[in-house]
C-alpha cells in the first residue's frame, strides 16, 4: 500500500511516462533478482505439501505400489481414531511447553549476563553461548545420552546422594527419566538461539527510562517488571513463537535417545516411522498433512493472541 | 549504572564461570568419552582413566574409516554446496527487497518466514516418494535441493537486514565523483555488503550441517549419508561391542569446524542472527 503511494506521489512531480517507465523497469529487475529464491523455496515446500495433501487420500504402501486405490478420508479417520496419535501430540505439546518455559527463563538470565557482565569476559561469555548453537543436534542428543546411560554414564556415580538415583538407575528405560534427558538435551541446545533473540531485545530498551526508574527509587525488580520487559515484548514474542514452532517439529534428540520407545514417541518421529519406516506413504502424508496443520494453528493462535506482526517485527518495512 | 563494587565484580566472575560450564559441559563431556579406551568406558567417571587415542584412530585409519569419512565427505560437500546456492539467491534477492520498489517484498519475505516454519518432516514423506521416482533418492542433489528449505529462508532474512542499513547514497556519490556505474557499486557497495554476506553464509552452514531428518529418510547408503545420519546407523565392530567411543571421537571431528568458526567470527555471528530476528 505504501509503496504505491509514495510512488504515485513522486511520478506525479517528474515528467509521467518517463518515470512510470522507469518505475516498471524497477519493479521487473526486482523480480528478475528476488524471482528465483521465491520460485526455489515454493518448490522446495509447496509443492512438496501439496503432493503430501494428494498422497494422504490414498490408501498407499510403496511395498505393493499397484494397490493404490483411493481412499478418501480413511487415512484421516484412521490416525485421529489411533490412541498412540494422541499420545504423541500430548508428549509433543509437553515438550513444547516444558522446553519453552524454561529456556524463556534461562535465555533471559543469559541475556542479562551477556548485556551486563563483566566487559572483560563479555567476549567470552558471548562464545560461550554460541558453541550449543552450533553444535549439531545429533552430538548434543549422544553426549546427553552417554551422561546419562547406565553403562557409560558419570550421572549416576557424580548423583548419587540425591534420593532415587544410584548405580542402577536407568534413566531410558521409563518415559519420565527418557523425558527429563530430551528436554534437558534440547533445552541446553536451543537457550543460545532465544537468548540471543532476548539480547537483541533489551538493547533496543531505552537506557534512559531504566536509569530515570532508578533515579526514582525503583528496585532491580521492579524496574524488570515496569520498564524493561513491556520494553521488549515484541523480542519475547518471537522468541517465544520461533522457540515453539521449533520445539513442536521435534526429532533428532527423541530418535538417538530412545527411538520413541517407552511413550516418548513426537509426532514427527510418527511421521517418519509410518512413511519411511514402514513405507505407508497415505497414513504417512496424512500424519504430514495434520503436523503441517498443527503448525499453521499455533502461528494463527500466536499471531491472533499476541497481535504479533511477524513480517514487522521481523525487519519489515 | 551503579559503580561497580568488588563484592559485585566477584559475584559476576562466579555467574560468568557457571555459564561457561553450562555452555561448555556436554561438549567436554563427549571429548572425555572419545578419549577413553574400551575398557574404561564403563566405568562412570568423567575422565578417562588413561588417555586413548583407539576411537579416533578406528575413524580415521582403522575399520570404521570407510564409513566415517565418506559421511564426512558428504557432509562438507553437500553443506557448502547448499550454503553457496543459498547465499547467491538470497543475496539477489535480499538486494531487490532493500534497494529496489517492487510489488511483493512483503510476499517473498512472507513466504521465507512461512518456509522456516514449515515442518521438515511434512516435506519428508512427498520428497521421499517423489525422489525414489526420479532417481534423486541417495543422491548428494537430492538433499542440497531440500537443503535449501532450511537455508534459504534465514539467508534472505539476515541479509535483507544486512542491506537495509547499508548507505546506499554512497554510489551515487562515487558516481558523481566520476565513477562508472559499476565501478561506484563494487567499490562503495560491495566491500559494505561482504561481511553481511559472510555472516550469513556462516549460519546458513552451521544449519545445513545440523540436518538429520533429510540424512537419514533421503540417504540409504554411504552414497550420500551424512555425518549426523552416518552417527545414527553407526553400529559397533561386533554386535556386542556399543560403538559409543567412535560415536563421540566422530562427534567432536564434526563439532570442531563449527567451534573454529564461533571462535574466529563471534561478533559477526551474533549481530547476523539477531538483525535477521528482531531489528526493524
Amino acid at each position: 500500500m505504501s509503496v504505491d503511494t509514495r510512488r504515485r506521489s513522486s511520478a506525479g512531480r517528474a515528467a509521467q511516462p518517463v518515470r512510470s517507465e522507469r518505475v516498471r523497469a524497477e519493479a521487473r529487475l526486482g523480480w528478475w533478482l528476488a524471482g528465483p529464491a521465491f520460485v526455489v523455496m515454493l518448490a522446495v515446500t509447496l509443492y512438496p505439501i501439496l503432493q503430501a495433501g494428494w498422497d494422504s487420500l490414498f490408501h498407499f504402501r510403496l511395498t505393493a505400489p499397484a494397490d493404490k486405490s483411493f481412499a478418501g478420508a480413511a487415512n484421516y479417520v484412521n490416525i485421529l481414531g489411533d490412541p498412540l496419535f494422541w499420545q504423541s501430540l500430548g508428549v509433543t505439546l509437553l515438550i513444547t511447553v516444558v522446553t519453552v518455559a524454561v529456556e524463556l527463563l534461562l535465555g533471559f538470565a543469559l541475556a542479562l549476563v551477556m548485556q551486563r557482565g563483566l566487559k572483560s569476559v563479555r567476549g567470552l561469555v558471548r562464545t560461550a553461548i554460541l558453541i550449543p548453537y552450533g553444535i549439531i543436534t545429533v552430538v548434543s542428543a549422544f553426549s546427553w545420552f552417554y551422561m546419562f546411560d547406565i553403562s557409560s554414564g558419570f550421572v549416576n556415580s557424580w548423583f548419587d546422594w540425591v534420593p532415587g538415583i544410584g548405580p542402577e538407575t536407568n534413566w531410558f528405560a521409563g518415559t519420565w527419566g527418557s523425558l527429563f534427558v530430551v528436554i534437558a538435551s534440547e533445552i541446553w541446545k536451543t537457550t543460545p538461539f532465544i537468548s540471543l533473540l532476548l539480547l537483541a531485545g533489551l538493547a533496543q530498551v531505552p537506557t534512559e527510562l531504566e536509569e530515570a526508574a532508578e533515579v526514582d527509587g525503583a528496585t532491580w525488580s521492579e524496574r524488570m517488571a515496569r520498564v524493561v520487559l513491556p520494553n521488549m515484548k515484541a523480542a519475547i514474542m518471537v522468541a517465544v513463537l520461533f522457540r515453539a514452532l521449533d520445539a513442536f517439529r521435534i526429532f533428532d534428540n527423541v530418535f538417538i535417545m530412545t527411538n520413541g520407545a517407552y511413550g516418548t514417541e513426537v509426532l514427527s518421529l510418527l511421521a517418519y516411522r509410518t512413511s519411511i519406516g514402514r513405507l505407508e506413504i497415505g497414513l504417512g502424508s496424512a500424519i504430514s498433512v495434520l503436523l503441517f496443520l498443527c503448525v499453521l494453528l499455533i502461528c494463527f493462535i500466536s499471531i491472533k493472541a499476541f497481535k504479533i506482526d511477524l513480517a514487522g517485527t521481523r525487519g519489515g518495512k | 549504572m551503579a559503580i561497580s563494587t568488588a563484592r559485585e565484580k566477584a559475584t559476576w566472575i562466579i555467574i560468568t564461570v557457571a555459564v561457561v560450564i553450562y555452555a561448555l559441559f556436554p561438549v567436554a563431556s563427549i571429548l572425555a568419552t572419545s578419549f577413553k579406551a574400551p575398557s574404561d568406558l564403563a566405568n562412570g567417571t568423567f575422565l578417562p582413566r588413561e588417555f586413548s587415542t583407539l576411537n579416533y584412530e578406528q575413524i580415521l585409519i582403522g575399520d570404521a574409516q570407510g564409513l566415517f569419512l565418506t559421511a564426512l565427505r558428504n557432509s562438507i560437500g553437500i553443506a557448502v554446496i547448499a550454503t553457496c546456492i543459498a547465499v547467491v539467491l538470497a543475496t539477489l534477492a535480499a538486494y531487490a527487497i532493500a534497494r529496489l520498489e517492487f510489488r511483493g517484498k512483503k510476499l517473498i519475505l512472507t513466504t521465507a518466514l512461512a518456509v522456516s516454519v514449515f515442518p521438515v518432516i511434512s516435506i519428508v514423506t512427498p520428497l521421499f516418494n517423489i525422489w525414489r521416482s526420479i532417481g534423486l533418492y541417495d543422491t548428494w542433489l537430492g538433499l542440497i535441493i531440500p537443503y535449501l528449505s532450511l537455508t534459504l529462508p534465514i539467508s534472505i532474512w539476515t541479509l535483507a537486514a544486512f542491506f537495509r542499513q547499508i548507505p546506499w547514497e554512497l554510489e551515487q556519490a562515487a558516481q558523481v565523483d566520476g565513477a562508472t556505474p559499476w565501478q561506484a557499486f563494487s567499490k562503495a557497495i560491495v566491500p559494505l555488503a561482504a561481511p553481511g554476506v559472510f555472516t550469513t553464509a556462516i549460519i546458513a552452514f552451521f544449519i545445513a550441517w545440523n540436518d538429520f531428518v533429510y540424512g537419514i529418510a533421503l540417504t540409504s547408503t554411504e552414497s550420500a549419508r551424512t555425518v549426523p545420519a552416518a552417527l545414527a546407523f553407526f553400529t559397533g565392530a561386533s554386535q556386542f561391542e556399543s560403538p559409543t567411543g567412535a560415536i563421540s571421537a566422530a562427534a567432536i571431528i564434526v563439532t570442531l569446524p563449527v567451534v573454529v568458526l564461533v571462535l574466529a567470527f563471534q561478533r559477526q555471528i551474533v549481530s547476523g542472527l539477531t538483525q535477521g530476528a528482531v531489528k526493524g
